[in-house]
């Protein structure tokens, strides 16, 4: 369809991008591997030494404990609360509909240092302790909008017709869910999930106004890099984190089979 | 909707007293599942921006800073009449605009590719490839541009080999321009993506047969449908870096203090 | 509030506000394995967060803090702090008499807190670019090197500033860069605002200075020993030196909570950190100089010189040429009230970098 010269240059175009994207990210895999502590280019040698370093150092190991739970538990709890608000928003028009639709994507629209600051003050003010249960609430209000984006998304692409043909045929409500709706939108919902724990995985600013003693990976990788110290240990936290990740998601596109995990942006 | 529950309800009249209840009150239903959320929603996020609110019309203790809580509209005069921070907003402004023009200009083509020219295949693995360096930590991306601005860093020593004098953008505006185009480029390739898939390939291939050249239609035919996508991209891009402090005090030199910059320092001055 | 008069058993769990590798595992592993006293951490990037955290008395979420004498005073009239009880730290003998009662941390003889380090600001310098040594602050206000400077970026730079001014242009009448009228305050931030298209970055932690210095692209700049030190040993060609005009300078104090939840450990927590071994740990650490005066043998015993090179045996007289950082209160050393409190330095360093 497209002429040969146009087609050429958009591949030229493809190439170039994706160079842009992913020189900065291979970067750090090879300073991983640097001899010095001094990060300057060319590199001054191969070494394995700072992953075996960043394995026994008990402060990257509880900031990753750490950064696992607060992820699940925020993922779980989006996972719920963002399902629920999709059904109720899908399956009904009422009176206000829109400004509540709007509030769930608020914490998208606002900047997280807004969010931050706020839920910071709003613990304050309750007397609420700092733990992780506050860094768990943080995460949720902004991964709740990214279940519910892709839930809804799903749910407004399948055909309404099938529930209903499902009812005529006898079945009753809860029937018609485990056998029609949860197939249907099981995947966004999977990917869904994907994307917040992503999400609450990589957080850091509102993180920084509801953590309390505690570090999570990405506090204790800001931390370093201000530190500027362990440096080394930075890239062999940050290399491991990215090859961690690619098969979630890899699994996440598959499912939704590219278009329903163009729901991404709305990640943040 | 109430199709539905009407149609079930005919075959399994009196089944479930439960069911009746929600045949009868159609309503209930989505209370029901709307009642957790918004009670989250209401009870922690807004009543935490409430709060803020309120808070930014307090006063300071000019020496503990402890916020007073006195009604005041000094902090707004402040921040409306003083020069600096007329400075700092023009300054946020401008940059955040400037990125989203560009990430527009880089993520269209690209997306139109992804679209329209490549293959099933080369679709899913370019879609991943864009959404993997989301998920690698965003700070470490950050922190990939000092390596490769710094004086001794990778771009300098790459013009130098190719016998060009180095340059010296670490630390300044252009610097927090770059990051900022990468870092959120992502965000404006995929909604830009998602939105060309959906103009059906049928309606250029009409245009074709209707004798529009190429060019024209996509102009006249895909730029128009795409621009929801666009839209969605430039609001996340812009609104992304408008709010960001972290790449300012990282990349930023003297002069590149944003607005999330004194909002922070602000947060620690009054909350 | 009499603080308390003995060391109970510890809590088993200790919450520090403090600056980044204040509490380093070489000896923090080593004191909890002693006292049970399991510590955890939250790093604070500037003493405005310090101050911010600790609102409430650290609301019990926080026992201490390692606050610098710019935030000291803040703490203490906020009521977050709480005296402490200087005869349950039995190192506290052996410190420096300069830092056993200074004004920023002690006052009407009442001590807030356990002096624990300190470090002057000095003028960092490439020796590439200065083979003859600067000899005075003029270099960081010089436009001949514009673009090639860095400072802090911390409002408490307008004493620098004032500091300078005091020995340069004595008809503004400064006596001390911390009590500053209208007039001698506005000159600074005018100083300051000149300065400004000189400065490649306001530095916010001391990695930022290095790299800048390390990658060329600053030449001389406001820093503390620890950045001349990392410098070094990375092979940098940098010197420092502490010019005519004199230097301000820091001193870090561990502060008690109010609400602090986990006293005893936090006692046996500052008792541990001003034994000798532990300050010249933690000074070789983070290259600033202890307050215990026998730390000074054991400074040598890990780094030969290393007593001498950080003034950690310096005579009295020497703290007399430091002006240590402390808060602007509007009460001046008069009793007047004309001095230019703190708020106002935070404002006017906002409109100076912008």
């Amino acid at each position: 369809m497209e002429g040969r010269w146009t087609k050429l240059a958009l591949r030229i175009w493809a190439a170039l991008i994706l160079l842009f994207l992913f020189i900065p990210i291979l970067l750090i895999f090879f300073y991983a591997f640097n001899t010095s502590n001094i990060e300057s280019w060319p590199i001054a040698g191969l070494t394995f030494k700072w992953f075996t370093a960043t394995w026994n150092d008990s402060d990257v190991r509880s900031a990753l404990v750490l950064s696992l739970q607060a992820g699940l538990a925020a993922t779980a709890l989006a996972l719920v609360l963002g399902s629920c608000a999709a059904f109720a928003i899908h399956r009904t028009t009422f009176f206000g509909r829109d400004a509540v639709s709007l509030l769930f994507i608020l914490p998208l629209a606002l900047p997280g240092i807004i969010t931050g600051i706020a839920l910071n003050a709003f613990f304050n003010f309750g007397g609420i302790t700092f733990s992780i249960w506050t860094i768990v609430v943080g995460h949720a209000t902004f991964c709740i909008v990214v279940v519910y984006n892709n839930v809804l998304a799903r749910l407004r692409r399948t055909q309404g017709s099938l529930v209903e043909a499902a009812a005529d045929l006898g079945a009753n409500g809860f029937q018609t869910f485990k056998d029609i709706t949860l197939p249907l939108i099981s995947t966004s919902v999977v990917a869904g999930a994907m994307l917040a724990f992503a999400l609450s995985f990589d957080e850091v600013i509102v993180t920084t106004f509801t953590a309390g003693a505690q570090s999570t990976l990405p506090i204790w990788i800001f931390g370093q890099i201000r530190h500027g110290i362990l440096l080394p240990e930075v890239n062999v936290v940050v290399s491991f984190v990215i090859l961690v990740t690619i098969i979630p998601v890899l699994v996440a596109a598959r499912l939704t089979g590219g278009g329903g995990a163009a729901r991404v942006p709305a990640a943040r | 909707m109430a199709v539905t529950d009407a149609g079930r309800l005919r075959k399994n009249r009196g089944a479930a007293p439960l069911q009746t209840l929600l045949w009868r009150w159609p309503w209930v239903r989505p209370a029901l599942l709307l009642t957790p959320p918004l009670a989250w929603f209401v009870l922690v996020y807004l009543t935490s921006l409430v709060l803020l609110l309120i808070t930014a019309f307090w006063t300071i203790d000019t020496f503990t800073t402890q916020i007073v809580q006195v009604w005041n509209l000094d902090n707004f005069r402040i921040i409306l009449t003083e020069p600096a921070y007329r400075l700092i907003i023009g300054r946020t402004v401008g940059i955040a605009a400037l990125v989203t023009v560009t990430d527009g200009l880089l993520a269209f083509p690209f997306a139109y590719y992804m679209a329209k020219v490549a293959s099933r295949r080369t679709q899913t693995i370019l879609f991943a490839a864009v959404l993997l360096p989301l998920w690698a930590s965003y700070l470490a991306r950050v922190y990939a541009w000092i390596l490769i601005l710094n004086h001794s860093g990778i771009l300098n020593w790459s013009l130098q080999s190719i016998g060009l004098p180095p340059a010296n953008i670490g630390y300044t505006n252009t610097a927090m321009w770059l990051v900022f185009s990468y870092i959120w480029l992502p965000f404006m390739i995929i909604p830009t993506y998602a939105a060309l898939e959906r103009v059906p390939d049928s309606l250029l291939e009409a245009a074709a047969d209707l004798g529009a050249r190429r060019w024209r239609a996509v102009l006249d035919i895909v730029v128009p449908l795409a621009i929801p996508g666009v839209v969605a991209g430039s609001i996340f891009t812009f609104s992304l870096t408008l709010g960001d402090y972290i790449t300012p005090i990282l990349v930023g030199g003297a002069g590149s203090t944003f607005i999330g910059n004194v909002v922070y320092i602000g947060a620690f001055e009054a909350l | 509030m009499a603080p308390q008069t003995s060391i109970g058993p510890g809590e088993g769990q200790l919450n520090l506000v403090l600056w980044d590798g204040y509490a380093d595992k070489s000896w923090v592993d080593p004191f909890t394995a002693t006292t049970g006293c399991k510590v955890n951490q939250k790093p604070a990037g500037s003493s405005d967060e310090m101050v911010s955290l600790m609102k409430d008395g650290g609301a019990g979420q926080w026992d201490m803090v390692s606050a610098s004498g710019d935030a000291d005073l803040r703490l203490i009239y906020g009521g977050d702090v709480k005296p402490m009880n200087t005869s349950l730290i039995p190192d506290f003998a052996n410190f420096q008499t300069y830092f056993k009662a200074p004004g920023y941390n002690t006052i009407n003889g009442i001590h807030y807190g356990i002096s624990l380090q300190w470090g002057p600001n000095t003028l960092l310098y490439s020796t590439k670019k200065f083979p003859n040594a600067p000899t005075s602050w003029s270099t960081i206000y010089d436009p001949a090197n514009k673009g090639l400077l860095t400072v802090p970026d911390n409002p408490i730079q307008i004493a620098d500033a004032a500091l300078y001014l005091s020995k340069t242009q004595p008809n503004l009448g400064i006596k001390d860069p911390y009590e500053l009228t209208q007039k001698q305050f506005d000159a600074s931030v005018a100083l300051l605002k000149q300065q400004r298209p000189l400065i490649k970055k306001y530095w916010a932690l001391a990695t930022d200075e290095i790299t800048l210095f390390q990658n060329g692209d600053v030449v001389a700049g406001a820093a503390w020993p620890f950045q001349t030190i990392q410098l070094k040993a990375a092979g940098a060609a940098v010197a420092e030196t502490i010019p005519i005009e004199g230097a301000t300078g820091w001193a870090d104090t561990w502060m008690l909570a109010t609400k602090a939840t986990h006293p005893n450990c936090a006692y046996l927590w500052t008792k541990w950190v001003s034994t000798p071994k532990v300050q010249a740990m933690q000074a070789l650490s983070f290259g600033e100089t202890p307050v215990n005066t026998k730390a000074c043998a054991e400074m040598e015993a890990l780094s030969a010189g290393s007593c001498a090179q950080y003034h950690a045996d310096a005579p009295g007289s020497y703290f007399n040429t430091i002006k240590f950082w402390t808060t602007p209160t509007a009460t001046c050393d008069d009793g007047s009230n004309n001095c230019i409190p703190y708020a106002q330095w935070q404002a006017a360093w906002t409109t100076i970098t912008a």
